[in-house]
């Protein structure tokens, strides 16, 4: 998922925690029972009172400060984690990673559904059973119709996943082909009197619970419009509801009337009555509002001048949190000057990673990148392409190397834009790279966007985005998610806004090798893990992006928050933040 | 005996001056004139020799990152951008003034770059637009201005229109838009074509904006010259349009555009230093003096001279340019020498 502020890559956790899912996720596909990656089980039974929850700390307005929107509001088309963090709270899926701290963060529980699916025909069948009773916040109650029809809104909405995350149900080729009338009868069978969801893939898919843990795969009413919906908000089954969404000013939650606990994992009550993320202010302004104690989180980087004093004077406020991201470059390969491999080795070669990770905070805050999948996550493998000197590791950039690549691609002297959020820590890390490519010999021009846009922006090749910087958090854990989600062919839709290979690269003989390895995922994750390696070598050959550095995230929280805790997986838990 | 003499006064000794020399006289005896000048001439020299003082003295390229540099202090080698080492270690600081010439006199902004050096350039940028826009600014809307109140009728009516709807938007917001697209795309307008990026869009986009507040005065002026007698007499002898407007309207109407020339220049300047602030007039990594403010906007609360120094810079520069404003405008005004006599 894409996202703003401040992350890291998480190291060994990471790896145990993912390796375990997928193991077990292996086994449960050839076996028919009913566990998946992350080895949830079966639900709590719903109560008014959860075990664990505090009412003495329920109450109050949770106040939120972001620098700028995040984009449409619509939870099947949203693909930021600022908007992510608040859906934990307020939709809810068939499955649902599992909503505490630590590593149990990255597990997978049955959210609508009572209980994990029943898994059978070799992994191609996924059968659930829906909970009763439960009503989304507009008093309707969840029915398998609205299953079904939110998993034909993936496609009629061109949700920025539906090509990679739902392409393996049956009929979704289709959807994909024809949105618009999108039918996934086939594919999707609700039984009404059974209260049940069996969805039918052409092809096993050990990710597929993972899959259907994120927001893309909420559950929405089935009246739901086929198209963005924009800043109008959609009911939910979770325990708020977005009230309203004012771009230029603010967005507020509130509580779900309807909401009852069902599963504490999954959903659990929420602590704040009202929840409210403001925008607008400048990141030096969300900061000193923080320190202020009129406002609660700040949701963007923090500016570099702050980083000091929130270290020291607001230790005890300020959560650093590894991670599993990174920050990367991607050059578009289908346009000038990009589209020679050259010249995009030559950026590889002369990004000095040390001098980002500087101007990002840093060695505390970030380490330098050299491949595309995060340092000790599923399938990495220590390698770097594009380091002076040679090594495993980074150590420092080659600009004679990088300055020689560029005249033998024939493209020195050529005019490169750079499109980077308008935020301070994103300008000035396009503002160094904007400096590199004109060391190696381009006329580079810097394009600072809104944060609120240039995700989607750089996405659209009617844009003809040459070089950016963006930013990659896991969607869950699995090599796939950073390699098949951002650089496989299905991916890449020209003149979408939802084209997340922001590259545009489409190599054959790579996606085959990623085809592979996904179906590699079936039998043996030790063994797909080594192939996704392997794709990861194959893609920095070609090297239609430069990785930058793997960052940490810094939740700075007031004085008067408590309770704080960091799901792996989505971050802060927003609503489990006390604020009495 | 008795002696006479003739009484000659200094007026029937010397020949009469014209208007221009007697202008000259009067802001060479002005002091705040003077002193103006001199402090303009003196950021404009200091400015030019941007390129000296970067290679030569601080050896430094300002336009180039320097993240991962060092610098001397006191003899020892220092980061230049060091980072935090107490607390939970985060952030890292640009090294701060060393009052150094040859070592980030200024300090470092956040991309490492000497502050002193990028201030000249910036100066040089900043002032190369405020009096360029000026310049354009004023001969546009003296042109428009003369044809609009000369020719009247149709013409004049289409050029009020046109002034109306510039000056129908706020002057910032009209110029903040412009910028956003032309930025974007450059601008191609008939033979015209400027590159997004080039100084020269600032330039025009901040002369057009203010052409009506000139031109506005211009056009009245020369509505009232045209119903003077000399003017009626040209055109009653049979004087062509073009002799009329070069011999008795324009230098009627010059000593006005003089006065606006400076006074534009500041403004004109402040205009500039607020569209790069917002990031839509001087491009990275080109500087101005906006430039420099808005990249020591996030250094506000530990290196606040990055935003300082540009801000007293323009502050400086504007007031030089009113005061020799006000001069000017003295000087080649005979109402207020009259009031100044009285």
């Amino acid at each position: 998922m894409k996202h703003y502020t401040i992350a890291a890559a998480l190291a060994s956790v990471a790896l145990l925690s993912a390796t375990a899912a997928c193991g077990s996720g292996g086994s449960t596909a050839s076996g028919g029972s009913s566990s998946a990656p992350g080895g949830g089980q079966s639900s709590s039974s719903g109560s008014s009172a959860p075990a664990g929850y505090d009412p003495a700390h329920a109450g109050g307005t949770l106040h939120l400060v972001a620098n700028a929107a995040a984009g449409s509001l619509d939870p099947q088309v949203n693909y930021t984690l600022q908007y992510w963090q608040l859906y934990q709270a307020s939709y809810d899926g068939l499955l649902a990673f599992t909503k505490t701290a630590g590593d149990a963060s990255f597990t997978v529980v049955p959210d609508l559904a009572t209980a994990m699916p029943t898994v059978s025909d070799g992994g191609k069948t996924y059968t659930f059973q829906l909970h009763s009773g439960i009503k989304f916040s507009n008093g309707q109650p969840v029915t398998t119709k609205d299953v079904v029809a939110s998993f034909e809104r993936i496609f009629k909405v061109s949700s920025p996943t539906a090509g990679t995350f739902y392409v393996g149900i049956v009929g979704a080729t289709a959807c994909l082909a024809k949105p618009a009338t999108c039918d996934l009868s086939k594919g999707i069978v609700a039984d009404d009197a059974a209260n049940t969801v069996t969805i039918h893939l052409t092809a096993a898919d050990p990710e597929f619970p993972y899959k259907l843990a994120v927001p893309h795969a909420s559950i929405l009413p089935a009246d739901t419009p086929g198209k963005d919906m924009g800043t109008t908000p959609i009911p939910g089954t979770g325990a708020y509801y977005f009230a309203s969404d004012d771009p230029n000013r603010q967005l507020t939650m509130k509580r779900n009337p309807y909401f009852k606990v069902w599963s504490v994992a999954a959903e659990p009550q929420g602590y704040p009555d009202e929840i409210i993320q403001t925008f607008g202010l400048t990141v030096e302004d969300e900061v000193t509002a923080v320190e202020n104690g009129q406002a609660d989180w700040v949701y963007d980087p923090l500016p570099a001048d702050r980083l000091g004093e929130i270290g020291t004077k607001y230790e005890s406020q300020a959560h650093v949190n590894t991670l599993t991201a990174m920050f990367y470059a991607p050059m578009n390969v289908n346009i000038a000057p990009f589209n020679n491999p050259k010249a995009r080795q030559a950026v590889n070669w002369a990004i000095d990673r040390s001098a980002m990770v500087k101007i990002y905070g840093g060695t505390n805050l970030a380490a330098p990148a050299c491949t595309f999948l995060p340092p000790d996550f599923p399938g990495h493998v220590d390698f770097c392409d594009y380091t002076a000197g040679g090594g495993a590791t980074w150590t420092a950039p080659d600009l004679a190397k990088a300055k020689q690549l560029v005249q033998e691609s024939g493209t020195a002297g050529q005019t490169v834009g750079v499109v980077v959020q308008s935020d301070d820590v994103n300008k000035q890390l396009g503002e160094y790279l904007q400096s590199v490519l004109n060391q190696i010999g381009y006329k580079a021009v810097l394009k600072p966007i809104s944060p609120n846009i240039q995700f989607t922006y750089i996405q659209n090749t009617k844009n003809k985005v040459q070089i950016s910087i963006s930013s990659w958090y896991q969607d869950y854990p699995a090599a796939s998610d950073f390699l098949h989600v951002l650089l496989s062919c299905a991916s890449f839709h020209p003149g979408s806004d939802t084209s997340i290979n922001i590259s545009g690269f489409c190599d054959k003989p790579i996606d085959t090798q990623m085809d592979a390895a996904l179906t590699s995922e079936q039998t043996s994750m030790t063994q797909a893990n080594t192939m996704w390696g392997q794709v990861d070598k194959a893609v920095m050959a070609q090297a239609p992006t430069a990785p930058l550095f793997t960052p940490k995230l810094i939740d700075f929280t007031s004085s008067r928050i408590k309770h704080y805790e960091f799901s792996k997986q989505f971050y802060m838990l927003v609503d489990q933040l006390w604020v009495k | 005996m008795t002696a006479t003499s003739t009484v000659t006064t200094p007026s029937a000794l010397a020949p009469a001056r014209g208007p221009w020399r007697t202008a000259l006289a009067d802001l060479a005896r002005d002091r705040t004139a003077i002193a103006s000048f001199a402090i303009l001439m003196l950021i404009v020299v200091v400015c030019l020799l941007a390129p000296v003082y970067a290679h030569y003295i601080a050896h430094t390229d300002p336009f180039q990152s320097n993240v991962s540099g060092t610098t001397v202090v006191n003899g020892k080698t220092v980061p230049v951008l060091a980072p935090t080492t107490s607390g939970l270690g985060l952030g890292v600081t640009p090294i701060g003034p060393t009052g150094d010439v040859h070592h980030y006199f200024l300090g470092a902004d956040s991309q490492g770059r000497d502050v002193m050096a990028r201030l000249l350039y910036g100066g040089r940028n900043s002032l190369l637009i405020g009096l360029s826009s000026a310049l354009i600014c004023c001969v546009a809307a003296a042109l428009l201005g003369v044809i609009a109140g000369y020719f009247g009728g149709v013409v004049d009516t289409i050029l009020n229109w046109f002034f109306d709807v510039i000056w129908a938007f706020p002057v910032y917001l009209l110029a903040i838009s412009l910028s956003v697209v032309l930025l974007t795309n450059g601008l191609r307008l008939g033979p015209l074509s400027v590159q997004a990026g080039s100084l020269w869009l600032p330039i025009l986009i901040i002369a057009a904006v203010y052409v009506p507040y000139v031109a506005r005065p211009v056009r009245g002026q020369v509505l009232a010259l045209r119903g003077r007698e000399f003017i009626q007499a040209s055109i009653g002898i049979g004087g062509s349009d073009v002799r009329i407007l070069r011999r008795d309207v324009l230098p009627n109407i010059a000593p006005m555009v003089l006065v606006f020339l400076p006074l534009m220049a500041a403004i004109n300047m402040l205009t500039e230093a607020a569209l790069s602030f917002l990031s839509v007039g001087v491009q990275p990594p080109a500087a101005s003096w906006g430039t420099i403010i808005n990249d020591g906007l996030g250094l506000l609360y530990t290196r606040p001279t990055v935003a300082i120094a540009p801000g007293l810079m323009v502050v400086i520069t504007a007031v030089t340019l009113n005061l020799l404003g006000d001069s000017v405008r003295s000087a080649l005004d005979p109402k207020a020498r009259l009031r100044g006599a009285a």
